[in-house]
């Protein structure tokens, strides 16, 4: 393998991380304060149809950005009022969200622009911007380091170059931050969060929220920038991946970027190897490569890491005891 | 400024058709340690948490040093001066000493500033109230005494003047206690207030300056402590003249029933838990095994009654032998006669999402008299657990309730009632009384001499000492997962606690 291959993969790797590395922390948020979240999916393709839909008829990237982040926090408060407030079950709320948000968007879809469930295709405006970083064409002929700073760092969206600062910002934010030691500990023990005079119930609500804000990014990401517009569900289980890749890093930041960079790896080599030849590629077939991140969790989760360690409290709601 | 620290006047409330607190009224004074006793779901909690802003009385005022406070929430009590200790410790595990103690008392929103603030003050206060723990440590990682002093902490860290501890003792080593009373002691002197909620009452007379007695969400009496003594305190919490000590004859020891021999277990991670034991059980005796919880006493247990398997050594049962190092069957042990109150009652001896009957008869259920075929005779079930609530005076004498809505005693008659009815040749019962108020624990106290009177051969563990002497007719007393030692039940308290602390002999103690 060349260089040149090797930065395709690397870059495309990067591409379809992003999704991931934004619903994961989507998720962290989320069961860091107690709330399992297994609505990812549905809040990311409900984000990702309001997000084109949006900036197919305005015509403005932004509009569309906002719309699909105004969606999925919608959806999340949905999920916070049924198992914050009302004290439901989790996981059939969060599942509730998967089902309307699949349903919704095509007949929604088909009833605005009579494409089969389809957004119309976006303008240049309408999309993502990427960012040339400076100095990238200057510095492309110089070997080795040209094609790794113009091809692979550089010209990526800026909503990229977000989703990895937001790893490193997570982690400050949990650890470094008076609202991080609160969320840490509401998903922990929230009896000592409420003893000690904080509402358990505000803490969760803004925990839900935040997720919701980065679910919504990763859906306008799917639209807006990895394709040209809405496609049925065109999240295609990627929230799950990036659930497993949260349990997989242990509820970990730094963890959630190297898992989400392996899944997306994989992803990418199953991508790659359809179009080229690869040496011992081309013997295995796709869809072993398409399922490699599921059965990789499966296996990986089944003990070769060692206990996953979830916050104690995710998924009880909770209630002041009697 | 008032005498009083905390006045309540004519606090009332009610949780649907329970009457918790009926309009109490109690005024403690600055400065002292004021004991709050009463039976297990007479009020105490929930006057305490009503204190804490964790629930709003229906009616009545609360006074804090003579001003009228109204306490909406745990943040309106803490900022009243108000900290408390609750039984289960409000903690975060995996956070560190110095994180709990932060928590919610941060400063400002970034934290390193306030972290370098909170340890000087800590450093402070744990000299102020000799009170070492390191603030780095992991809360898991510490044993319960000193999780404790985080709890104590954390209030003073948050100025407050007003100590509320509910149940402090209940998870605490005698030794570990002694100190938490030397600490309060210490409190007391440095001016705060501390309230004492508790059961136990020789804590009472050993530490409190005054005494409020609860009874079914009545305050009814509040006395000096100089002035009372604990006949009559537990005269006034039950509401009627208790034996506080167990009357019995003498023993009349029979054959062997239940001999073990050389029996090892190891847990999980591979560490010995009970270490080359042997002892024999007669019928007509009961053998006390003494010791400080967690030294090996439960797994031994559970070995024996068949929960857990053994790594080495030999049970015989009335003669036969018995496979301990296999994967463990209660079933087939029942079968053979031996009848086991576990330790635990909320995790093994009961469901309590079950209704009474069912719980009653669970582990027997097998039986022919509750169903012939795999169909149970659900009237059988009910008759039979009816005659049972009967027997052993269980309330609300209701077969159909769910168990949870039966007090901790009435829980414990259910697990007892199961087990002694089946009339096994040797029981073998956990902790009897944990949890358990003092009138229902005369009542299972009496019973368990029955059964030995009835020939029965008895090993009981309890990390209660005076339980363990006033019941047993030999004590063995287990540390480290070995037999530190047996004695008559005659031994002094100080010479049995020496053995449980793993002194072999006194010299090496008065040294």
């Amino acid at each position: 393998m060349d260089t040149n291959t090797i930065v395709v993969l690397l870059q495309s790797t990067i591409r379809v991380s992003v999704p991931l590395i934004l619903t994961a922390l989507a998720g962290l948020y989320a069961e860091r304060s107690g709330v399992v979240d297994i609505g990812l999916e549905g809040k990311m393709l409900a984000a990702a149809f309001a997000g084109a839909a949006t900036a197919a008829v305005t015509g403005s990237a932004i509009t569309g950005v906002g719309a699909a982040m105004l969606v999925s926090v919608a959806l999340s408060l949905v999920h916070g009022y049924a198992s914050i407030s009302q004290r439901g079950d989790q996981i059939v709320s969060g599942t509730a969200i998967n089902f309307i948000a699949a349903g919704a968007t095509v007949i929604l879809g088909q009833a605005w622009f009579q494409q089969g469930g389809r957004t119309p295709a976006l303008s240049a405006d309408a999309r993502l911007l990427t960012y040339k970083l400076p100095g990238a064409d200057a510095v492309r002929d110089v070997p080795v380091l040209g094609p790794i700073y113009s091809g692979l760092i550089s010209g990526h969206y800026i909503l990229t170059y977000f989703a990895f600062a937001m790893v490193p910002i997570t982690w400050w934010v949990l650890y470094r931050t008076r609202f991080g030691l609160r969320l840490r500990a509401v998903g922990e023990n929230p009896g000592a969060v409420d003893t000690a005079g904080i509402s358990v119930v505000r803490m969760r609500y803004l925990a839900v929220i935040c997720g919701g804000m980065l679910c919504g990014l990763a859906g306008a990401y799917l639209s807006m920038a990895l394709a040209n517009g809405f496609v049925k569900n065109m999240s295609a289980g990627r929230g799950f991946i990036a659930l497993a890749a949260l349990v997989f890093a242990n509820w970990k930041p730094k963890n959630i970027l190297l898992t989400c960079l392996l899944f997306g790896f994989l992803d990418a080599l199953s991508i790659y190897s359809q179009n080229v030849e690869l040496p011992i590629m081309s013997s295995i077939p796709d869809q072993a490569i398409q399922a490699l991140p599921y059965i990789l969790t499966v296996i990986l989760l089944a003990g070769f890491i060692g206990k996953a360690s979830p916050p104690k409290a995710s998924g009880v709601p909770y209630v002041k005891e009697r | 400024m008032s005498d009083f620290a905390i006045e309540l006047k004519g606090i009332d409330k009610r949780f649907g058709a329970v009457h918790a607190n009926k309009n109490i009224n109690l005024k403690v004074a600055r400065g002292t340690i004021h004991g709050i006793i009463g039976e297990n779901g007479a009020g105490k909690s929930t006057l305490m948490s009503i204190l804490y802003g964790f629930y709003q009385a229906d009616s009545g005022e609360i006074f804090i040093s003579g001003q009228r406070a109204n306490i909406k929430d745990s943040k309106a009590a803490i900022a009243a001066g108000i900290g408390m200790v609750h039984q289960h410790f409000m903690l975060v595990e995996n956070f560190s000493v110095l994180e709990n103690i932060m928590l919610g008392a941060e400063e400002s929103a970034i934290l390193t500033k306030g972290i370098t603030k909170a340890r000087a003050e800590l450093k402070r206060l744990e000299e102020q109230y000799e009170m070492e723990v390191d603030p780095d440590a992991i809360i898991e990682e510490l044993p319960v005494g000193v999780q404790q002093r985080v709890e104590i902490l954390k209030a003073i860290y948050r100025k407050a003047d007003i100590l509320i501890l509910d149940e402090p003792t209940g998870v605490l080593t005698p030794a570990e206690a002694d100190h938490l009373f030397r600490i309060l002691a210490q409190l007391k002197e440095q001016g705060k207030t501390v309230i004492l909620i508790t059961h136990k009452l020789r804590e009472i007379m050993a530490i409190t300056d005054e005494v409020s007695v609860m009874r079914r969400g009545e305050m009814v009496a509040t006395r000096k402590t100089s002035e009372t003594s604990v006949e009559e305190l537990a005269e006034l919490m039950v509401g009627r003249h208790v034996l506080l000590r167990v009357e019995k004859g003498e023993a009349k020891p029979g054959d062997v029933k239940l001999s073990v021999r050389n029996l090892t277990v190891r847990d999980s991670r591979g560490v010995t838990m009970v270490d080359n034991v042997s002892f024999d059980v007669r019928a007509g005796e009961i053998v006390g095994i003494a010791g400080v919880a967690g030294n090996g006493q439960s797994e031994l247990l559970e070995a024996i009654g068949g929960m857990r398997s053994a790594t080495s050594g030999t049970v015989t049962l009335s003669g036969q032998p018995v496979d301990v190092t296999g994967p463990g069957d209660p079933a087939d042990m029942r079968k053979r006669g031996l009848a086991h109150v576990p330790e635990d009652r909320h995790h093994t001896g009961l469901v309590l999402k079950f209704e009474e009957a069912e719980n009653a008869m669970l582990g027997y259920h097998r039986d022919k008299t509750f169903g012939q075929s795999f169909l149970l005779d659900v009237d059988a079930m009910r008759k039979d657990a009816m005659e049972k609530i009967e027997q052993y005076d269980i309330r609300p004498p209701n077969p159909r309730l769910k168990t949870a809505n039966f007090s901790g005693g009435n829980q414990q008659k259910i697990v007892l009632a199961r087990e002694m009815e089946r009339n096994p040749d040797v029981l073998i019962i956990g902790q009897p009384t944990r949890g358990v108020d003092v009138g229902a624990i005369e009542f299972i106290h009496k019973r368990i001499i029955e059964m030995r009177d009835q020939g029965k051969a008895i090993l009981l563990v309890s990390v209660e000492l005076d339980e363990i002497r006033s019941l047993s007719d030999r004590i063995i007393v287990m540390f480290a997962g070995r037999i530190a030692g047996e004695r008559n039940p005659d031994a002094s308290e100080g010479e049995l606690g020496l053995l449980m602390a793993g002194v072999e002999n006194k010299l090496e103690a008065a040294e």
